[in-house]
């Protein structure tokens, strides 16, 4: 096996580890707890009376637009690690093209933050 | 040996989470399939020796685009009866679109061929894996020789903000905001208003 993937040795023993302690937590309730079920102990339980109607509501489509501009920040400083990474051998040009593409972006914050998209109401 | 048992365990569930996206009837329940798959893809990038796109991938698809279409199914109006009810209305339709999409897919793989000038560039490749990391062969041509693709990103990124912004942004009418500047600037003169009143008389 090379070397590359020994690295990621640790990141296997993790995963299996949290793996093993979460499927017995839920795996430890079907053997060990008293069951004795009834209708009323299983049904809905909302403060005592009735649930009122079906949990899934629609989404105000503002959460949307929250979520697609984590997006795009998220997707810029994605395109940043590279840079970050080779800095010393990009050069002025690769200095220059980052910084065209921050502004370009920083245009867009601007934008976003006049038109008020930051505010909630 | 080990790295190809790895190789089957992501390839195979994959393939089966990949399978559950479409075949699940809940959407919520097709969406956590589709991170399941995503998860798995990201093995399979690893396994490649490709670690940047893996962990761009669980950053950007994991953690932002699946939470996006999280927040696209709840905002469609989720109701279980109606959407089995139009299964058959929309089924001509959709396996008319399936179909398309299938001959088209064929006749790109019928009609593949290889560019003469592949051979070459795939037997002498990019620094091996050994001399330089997966994200710094990456910057060193990213922001240099593929500068126009690089700008062209950043446009798209602009575009898809401004158009976001456009399509969902609706402010309520008379929501009172804070404006520092003009509540900072009140001064009585333009605050308070002096009135003279009669005696026995209102205003």
């Amino acid at each position: 096996m090379n070397e590359l993937l020994l690295d990621y040795l640790p990141v296997v023993i993790f995963i299996a580890v949290s793996a093993i302690i979460a499927g017995a937590l839920m795996l430890a309730p079907f053997l060990i707890a008293v069951k004795n079920p009834d209708s009323e102990k299983v049904s809905a339980y909302e403060c005592g009376f009735a649930a009122f109607d079906d949990a899934r509501m629609k989404f105000d489509v503002r959460f949307y637009l929250v979520a697609i501009l984590f997006i795009i920040f998220d997707l810029e400083v994605a395109f940043l690690f590279p840079w970050a990474v080779a800095f010393k051998e990009v050069g002025a040009l690769g200095f220059w093209s980052v910084m065209v593409f921050l502004a370009v972006l920083t245009i867009g914050f601007i934008y976003e933050w006049r038109k008020g998209a930051l505010e909630w109401d | 040996m080990v790295a190809a048992a790895f190789f089957y365990l992501f390839a195979s569930v994959t393939v089966a989470a990949a399978f559950m996206v479409i075949a699940s009837k809940n959407p919520v329940h097709a969406v956590l399939f589709l991170i399941l798959a995503f998860v798995n893809s990201a093995g399979l990038f690893v396994l490649l020796g490709a670690e940047f796109l893996a962990m761009i991938l669980i950053v950007v698809y994991v953690g932002a685009v699946a939470v996006l279409f999280l927040f696209v199914v709840m905002m469609l109006d989720v109701d279980f009866a109606e959407l089995r009810a139009g299964f058959l209305r929309y089924l001509p339709f959709g396996g008319l679109i399936g179909i398309i999409m299938l001959i088209e897919l064929i006749l790109v793989l019928g009609a593949w061929t290889i560019a003469p000038g592949v051979v070459d560039v795939v037997a002498t490749p990019a620094p091996t894996a050994a001399d330089v990391t997966n994200t710094e062969a990456l910057g060193r041509v990213l922001y240099t020789k593929y500068v126009y693709f690089f700008e062209a990103a950043g446009m798209i990124l602009l575009t898809a903000m401004v158009g976001a912004i456009v399509l969902t942004l609706r402010h309520k009418e008379g929501v009172k905001r804070q404006d520092i500047g003009e509540q900072v600037a009140r001064n009585p003169e333009t605050s308070i208003e002096i009135k003279q009143v009669e005696s026995g008389k209102g205003i």
